[in-house]
């Protein structure tokens, strides 16, 4: 390995005068499991957008890969199809189109406008769905619309989808949020079992959460990293204690 | 054995269906007409039903774009109208010329190549006070030529056009909003005398097809009637089978939700732009066969409400559903000539008459607001309730 798999270099943005990011720099391993806290504002969500390609940095850059190819001007489609998935903070699957047609859109195959027209479903393709579908719980309900699915199966199967994309990197912001706390242990579980094979990127307000994970944690505030390292080491840092509890 | 498009129609028997409906119509037409049959049809009504079945292969063309692909494109108008002018162009120079030679063959001195030329320039355009040709009308003379630019010209336009619009990450109403300006655009330009297309005179005499003076328009409408039914025959199935396909998934992602299509790794410029450009030359080949049953074109059709309409009608048939949009414009356009084209009767009030050239636009505009309410899935959307009643 020459490094990490993805390198965060001292990047800064301001949106109307207000630093979103400030002078912000960490590294992810290859395979990795990270999960990102930081009360509201911190820049969890921006950090993200950077490395997506949906905001460009006013300084610094973002390192992605073996190869070192900087991300920072780069549209989103290039990002995507380079290795870096991303789950957006509500979930946000095709609602008018089966799971199963979900889940075909997202499998890593070309993507250009004419392979697409000409695209013909493959035993292996609908293998491959299935599978996926069996990882995430939505097996039974493959031919069943997006938008009929409850709020905690859209989330998986928009994780299901960046499984689909086959990326080296998941990029996922508060898959949690609105679940039951039995949905969230299948999360949890759903995510680990992603890590294996991949590096995984959490965001998350719930603690518990990533108490669960069990990983290494980075502490955002104000657009710079504040801590970093096991939960348990950060949750006794006094910044962070004030941070959270408010000064 | 069973080919592809075999197991395709059986998969979807709705669009066996409407190719059933459309063949079935096409021969009633047929055998009730002025040239083939009992006469029950007239020439004029045939002329406007064949007119009608382009305007539904350019509604098809609406609901891929808007429809299927959420871009609410208020310009495909300009593409019909440009389909119309390139193939008018030929239309009027052959038959021009046709007549100069047979006024050179009763001459006493035979004419020059230079002297028939300039002969039919100043047939053409003296109207706008000119005798020159411009350098648009290079290969008027051949029709292969001007075939060739019924596809090409409209293509060109949406492809540089949705390039620059897509590329800057224009959506929604700002679209809208630009495609309304590009057709407005050109529309203004072909109202300029010296836009090269006779100004507003426009195209016309677009009904007499050169070298078939002999033949009446019973005949010749018939033939534009079968090429219209043939066309959206066709352009129906082309358009099933993309929006069935992982192109349509595509499609329907891109309407539904953009940014998300964005993170899956497509390219969504390219894809809005190939559909963009596809349904502009559909449009077009709509237009190309539209205005030889009209007769003239002229740069009014491709004012900015021409677009608007065709919005119109895809709501008011559903869009998203391709039979909404073929239902919505056949509809909707056949009741706008029937009651603006004086047939309705005028309903006397006493204080004043209810007379329905004036008033039709404003049903229109009522209908359409009570769909949007009501019915915001059009005329189509009744289909989907009587299904849900039979499965019940």
């Amino acid at each position: 390995m020459s490094g990490a798999l993805l390198e965060v270099n001292a990047i800064s943005v301001s949106f109307d005068g207000f630093k979103a990011i400030n002078n912000l720099s960490f590294n992810i391993d290859s395979g990795e499991l990270r999960a990102i806290i930081g009360p509201n504002g911190a820049g969890k969500t921006t950090f993200m957008d950077i490395v997506t390609g949906k905001t460009r940095p006013d300084e610094g850059d973002v390192i992605w890969g073996d190869d070192n190819v900087s991300l920072i001007k780069k549209s989103e489609s290039d990002i995507a199809n380079l290795g870096i998935g991303r789950k957006f903070q509500k979930p946000t699957v095709f609602e008018d189109q089966s799971v199963s047609d979900n889940l075909t859109m997202a499998l890593r195959n070309k993507r250009s406008t004419f392979a697409v027209l000409f695209y013909k479903s493959s035993q292996k393709d609908r293998d491959a769905v299935a599978t996926i579908a069996g990882d995430i719980g939505l097996k039974d309900h493959l031919d069943q619309r997006g938008g009929d699915l409850s709020h905690g199966q859209k989330q998986w199967l928009e994780i299901g989808m960046l499984l689909a994309q086959e990326p080296q990197l998941l990029l996922v912001d508060e898959p949690a949020a609105g679940m039951t706390v039995d949905e969230r242990n299948q999360t949890v579980a759903l995510l680990k079992h992603a890590a294996k094979t991949r590096a995984v990127v959490v965001v998350e307000h719930d603690m518990e959460f990533i108490q669960n994970l069990d990983c290494k944690v980075t502490v955002l505030h104000e657009g710079s990293v504040l801590a970093e390292g096991k939960l348990d080491h950060v949750t006794k840092n006094q910044t962070v204690i004030d941070v959270y509890l408010g000064r | 054995m069973q080919g592809p498009l075999v197991k395709f129609l059986i998969r979807h028997p709705s669009t066996l269906v409407f190719l059933a409906i459309l063949a079935c119509f096409t021969v009633l037409v047929t055998i009730s007409s002025e040239a083939f049959g009992t006469g029950l049809v007239s020439t004029s009504l045939v002329k406007t039903l064949g007119k009608t079945l382009c305007l539904c292969l350019v509604a098809l063309a609406m609901d891929l774009v808007w429809g299927y692909c959420g871009i609410l494109s208020l310009g495909h108008f300009a593409f019909f109208g440009l389909g119309g002018y390139m193939i008018g162009m030929w239309l009027m120079f052959e038959r021009t010329r046709l007549i100069v030679m047979d006024t050179a063959a009763n001459a006493l001195l035979p004419m020059t190549p230079q002297e028939i030329q300039d002969a039919i320039g100043s047939q053409i355009f003296g109207v706008v006070g000119g005798s020159e040709f411009p350098i648009i009308w290079m290969f008027s003379h051949l029709l292969s030529v001007q075939l060739l630019l019924v596809v090409l010209v409209p293509g060109l336009l949406a492809l540089i056009f949705g390039w620059l619009a897509f590329r800057s990450r224009v959506t929604g109403v700002y679209l809208s909003i630009l495609t309304q300006a590009m057709t407005l655009a050109l529309a203004l330009y072909l109202f300029q005398n010296d836009s090269g297309l006779r100004g507003n005179n426009g195209l016309s005499g677009l009904q007499n097809l050169p070298n078939l003076d002999d033949t009446p328009q019973s005949v010749i409408s018939m033939w534009f009637f079968w090429g219209s039914a043939f066309a959206l025959g066709l352009g129906y199935l082309g358009a099933k089978l993309i929006v069935e396909s992982k192109m349509g998934n595509v499609m329907r992602g891109i309407r539904d939700d953009e940014a998300r299509v964005r993170f899956l790794g497509y390219n969504v410029e390219a894809y809005k732009l190939f559909i963009f450009t596809l349904t502009a030359i559909i449009a077009a080949v709509a237009g190309a066969l539209y205005y030889p049953q009209a007769g003239i074109i002229n740069p009014a059709e491709i004012a900015p409400i021409a677009s608007i309409y065709l919005a119109v009608w895809v709501a008011i048939g559903g869009r998203g559903r391709l039979y909404g949009a073929v239902i919505g414009a056949a509809v909707v356009s056949l009741l706008s000539s029937w009651f603006t084209g004086g047939q309705a009767p005028d309903i006397p009030l006493g204080f004043a008459t209810l007379k329905w050239v004036d008033w039709w636009l404003v049903l229109l505009g009522l209908s359409f607001v009570c769909v949007t309410l009501y019915a915001p899935k059009g005329i189509g959307g009744l289909f989907d309730k009587l299904q849900k009643g039979a499965s019940k």
